[in-house]
């Protein structure tokens, strides 16, 4: 390590020389290498052993069961759609053959995602002179894990931009956002290119081969949407994640291991995953009510929220702290929420047959107006105490 | 009436190095440092010049904003240097210590048979007055105001603080006659908050002319900002009065024995430390006359405690309201990886991104690095489970960092001092320096609505 040290303090560009994009470079390549060594100058002398590195990596951790997954399930679905596995075959057979070619479909995903999403971050803290800060470590696997299979690298590296710059760094950069990143990448595939992001065709990565004959291919909730309730998988395949749909969100149980991961270290808000679940629950139990038997509407409560992007949602996107409502009654209220909305979107309305992104995104813009609500109320019992006294 | 407060926001860290409760040989101090610093907002202006002799209790300067406000020499010598900064800003007199003690005299008598004048007037001109402090700005009181209350805190909960009722121990008669001239100078309460988690020491518990009460729960409990919160809070327009036990003792012992008594029990506290016990000394002693021989190398000093105390050099001096030192390791090495979760470096944390959250009570030695570098606000809910107020830490700070008086006042400015954030700041992800931030905000609300 002293070694690798010496070489980095020996390669060190000049902080105000000619090319900042080479420090802000360095800068971030150094720090993510070593912790720095600066000692407490003003205020407390200790301090947590916690920092924003380690915050995202925690996140980024907890996305690896659900990016497995998602590899598995690219795999399964091609060669289920070009006829060479059966459906009941889930992971006994060609288990290498399906991960192998999903990891090749996912990898440049991963990867055009974070040195696209990286490279701009770098630029910016170069242009501001700042050090590089955490965020896109999250966003960064967040990306791929929200897109097709299938889509063009080219389209993901143009929303990618978008995203970092109108999204993020013209608010200031990290910590000072009002929408997810994430969540905005998606959102600007889907209204920029709507015929790679919905529809029937653009789940299953075929890989030049073609597929079988009475193959869809559409997603549940596109089925659902369609009328065709017949199709929509079961409750258990909806948990395990053996269905078509975006990269990630697939499987409840590989989100819920992240789940249990950012719940336990304190991470990610409980109060926003739990009110959330709720809020899609109650609505899904609303419209299960007034819905007629076998329509979309009537679907059971809890095998809507295992389709579609609500978990997936619920867990990594709504919980960004940056984004969502920041004081513990507004999370709980921002949930609620969210997942009303999600729900109304999704079965309310024909053009959209998932509504978790939209809905977060309405989340996201709220959660100031939220919060100020709140504080207000604690404002108000303050002046209350001066009048009384 | 009595109040049980039960704090249940707010953590205890756990150090290696708490001070023994016994006694170290006592060791005069070669000389002495009054840091006008100490006091934040005060400009001092100067009563004595190089070369003077001084007394105890002799003025050394005054505050400029109330030439009543004295701060009086705590041993009788020669005034040996007065360092300026920028600006000529005076950071340090310096008295040499003659041993002698000679002292000047005041009044002395019971203070329940003295007028509200008479003790004012007493304790101004001591110099005890600098001890009394007020919410809101967590600055010296202003004698010419009459506080709605005075609030003493009987324990500290800070690592490593010094068990105030084994200091007092013994001093019961000083502490009552203190708290009896406090009783004077308010038309409220005053309110005597002990702590509920062990006996108190019977100097507390059986005080008279106050009321009592026992708050209970981890760091920031001792805090007597937390306290006030919590048995009567304080609103715009109101003053409260604010000491610790310990400087009770001072205004008791002045009244009894017609002198300034400067001298003051201090823990020597810190992992460096080889043998920490109490000594006993007076404010603004050299610090290095204090340690001799008794510290190792490589360590950070701080008078008071690690959270909210200043850093020193190692021959540095005590400062005014410190009844603590402390020597913890200075850090400072890089680490390699060192924010992997879980398995790279694992310092006491309060996120559970270590395994350090399995063993809260295990003492720990914490060094002074930052573990990371400082970024915006990212992290929610951090703030507010450490800070037991009705308060909204985060939206407050935000406040404070754009300068929004209004918005200040509205979330409750006036009833925080910086030390209320000091476990914020420890368990900042993004390492912001929010006492700092605290601070610079309560004096700007200070200047700009006085």
């Amino acid at each position: 390590m002293k070694a690798l040290e010496k070489f980095m303090q020996k390669v060190k560009p000049k902080e105000d020389g000619k090319f900042p994009l080479a420090y802000a470079i360095w800068d971030g390549t150094y720090t993510f290498l070593f912790v720095p060594g600066h000692t407490n100058k003003n205020g407390v002398h200790i301090r947590d052993s916690v920092d924003l590195k380690r915050t995202m990596i925690v996140v980024v951790l907890a996305l690896i069961p659900a990016l497995l997954f998602g590899m598995y399930n690219v795999g399964h679905q091609h060669f289920l759609a070009i006829g060479e596995c059966l459906s009941t075959d889930h992971v006994c057979n060609m288990f290498w053959d399906k991960f192998i070619f999903g990891a090749l479909q996912v990898l440049p995903i991963v990867i055009v995602s974070y040195s696209v999403g990286l490279g701009v971050e770098f630029i910016f803290a170069a242009i501001n002179r700042h050090p590089i800060q955490e965020g896109f470590l999250v966003s960064g696997m967040l990306i791929p894990l929200i897109v097709p299979a299938d889509i063009p690298l080219w389209m993901l590296a143009v929303a990618v931009i978008f995203a970092v710059v109108i999204g993020k760094e013209i608010f200031g950069g990290t910590g000072m956002n009002v929408l997810n990143v994430a969540l905005v990448t998606r959102a600007f595939l889907f209204f920029a290119f709507p015929t790679k992001m919905s529809g029937n065709q653009v789940w299953i990565s075929l890989g030049g081969d073609k597929a079988i004959d009475g193959f869809s291919g559409a997603t549940p909730l596109g089925d659902a949407a369609q009328g065709a309730m017949d199709k929509v998988p079961s409750l258990m395949d909806s948990i395990i994640g053996f269905i078509p749909g975006s990269i990630g969100e697939t499987s409840a149980i590989a989100i819920g291991l992240g789940a249990l991961l950012l719940i336990v270290t304190g991470i990610g808000s409980f109060r926003i995953m739990i009110s959330m679940f709720v809020g899609g629950f109650l609505t899904a139990l609303v419209f299960n009510a007034i819905g007629d038997a076998g329509s979309y509407m009537a679907m059971a409560p809890l095998h809507q929220l295992m389709l579609g992007g609500f978990m997936f949602g619920m867990v990594f996107m709504a919980t960004d702290p940056v984004t969502a409502s920041q004081t513990a009654t507004g999370k709980i209220i921002y949930g609620l929420f969210i997942g009303m909305m999600a729900l109304l979107i999704r079965v309310a309305n024909p053009a959209y047959p998932e509504g978790v992104m939209l809905a977060i995104l309405l989340g996201n813009v709220c959660a100031p107006l939220i919060d100020h609500m709140v504080v207000s109320a604690n404002i108000k019992k303050r002046l209350k105490r001066l009048k009384t006294a | 009436m009595s109040k049980d407060v039960r704090i249940r926001k707010g953590v205890n860290i756990k150090l290696k190095g708490a001070a023994e409760k016994l006694y170290a040989n006592p060791v005069s101090t070669s000389d002495i440092v009054i840091r006008p610093t100490d006091f934040p907002t005060l400009i001092p202006k100067l009563s004595v010049k190089v070369g003077d002799k001084v007394k105890v209790g002799s003025p050394l300067f005054y505050n400029k904003e109330n030439d009543q406000i004295l701060f009086t020499s705590p041993v009788s010598g020669e005034v040996t240097e007065i360092n300026r900064g920028e600006k000529r800003k005076v950071l340090e007199i310096k008295v040499k210590n003659d041993g002698a003690d000679s002292a000047e005299t005041f009044k002395q008598g019971d203070p329940n048979t003295l007028s509200k004048e008479e003790i004012l007037d007493n304790i101004l001109k001591s110099g005890v007055w600098p001890f009394i402090r007020q919410r809101p700005f967590d600055v010296i009181a202003n004698p010419t105001e009459e506080p709605k209350a005075i609030h003493v805190t009987a324990l500290d909960t800070a690592p490593l603080a010094p068990d105030y009722g084994f200091v007092v121990h013994g001093q019961e008669e000083a502490f009552q006659a203190g708290l009896d001239a406090l009783a004077k100078l308010t038309s409220g309460k005053v309110h005597l908050n002990i702590t509920g988690d062990a006996n108190a020491d019977a100097a507390f518990s059986g005080a008279k002319n106050v009321q009592v009460n026992k708050i209970s729960g981890p760091h920031p409990a001792g805090n007597v900002g937390i306290q006030m919160h919590h048995i009567d809070p304080i609103n715009k327009g109101e003053v409260v009065w604010v000491l610790r036990a310990l400087d009770v003792i001072t205004i008791g012992t002045l009244f009894k024995e017609g002198k300034l008594d400067a001298s003051r029990s201090v823990a020597i506290t810190g992992s460096k430390v080889k043998d920490p016990k109490y000594i006993k000394t007076v404010v603004g002693a050299n610090v290095a006359d204090l340690l001799k021989d008794n510290v190792e190398e490589g360590g950070r000093y701080i008078s008071g405690n690690p959270l909210t105390g200043t850093q020193i050099p190692a021959n540095g001096y005590l400062g005014f309201y410190d009844y603590q030192l402390t020597i913890i390791p200075e850090g400072g090495e890089n680490r390699f990886m060192g924010w992997l979760p879980f398995i790279g470096f694992n310092g006491f944390s309060l996120s559970r991104t270590s395994f350090s959250f399995l063993s809260p009570n295990k003492e720990r030695d914490l060094d002074a690095n930052m573990n990371g570098e400082e970024r915006a606000f990212v992290m929610t809910g951090q703030y507010e489970k450490v800070f037991p107020m009705d308060i909204y830490p985060v939206n407050l700070v935000k406040s404070m960092i754009v300068e929004d008086i209004d918005l200040m006042e509205n979330l409750g400015v006036y009833e925080v001092a910086p030390e209320d954030f000091a476990l914020c700041e420890y368990s900042c992800t993004s390492k912001i320096e929010t006492q700092k931030i605290v601070r610079e905000a309560l004096n700007l609300v200070r200047k700009e609505t006085s």
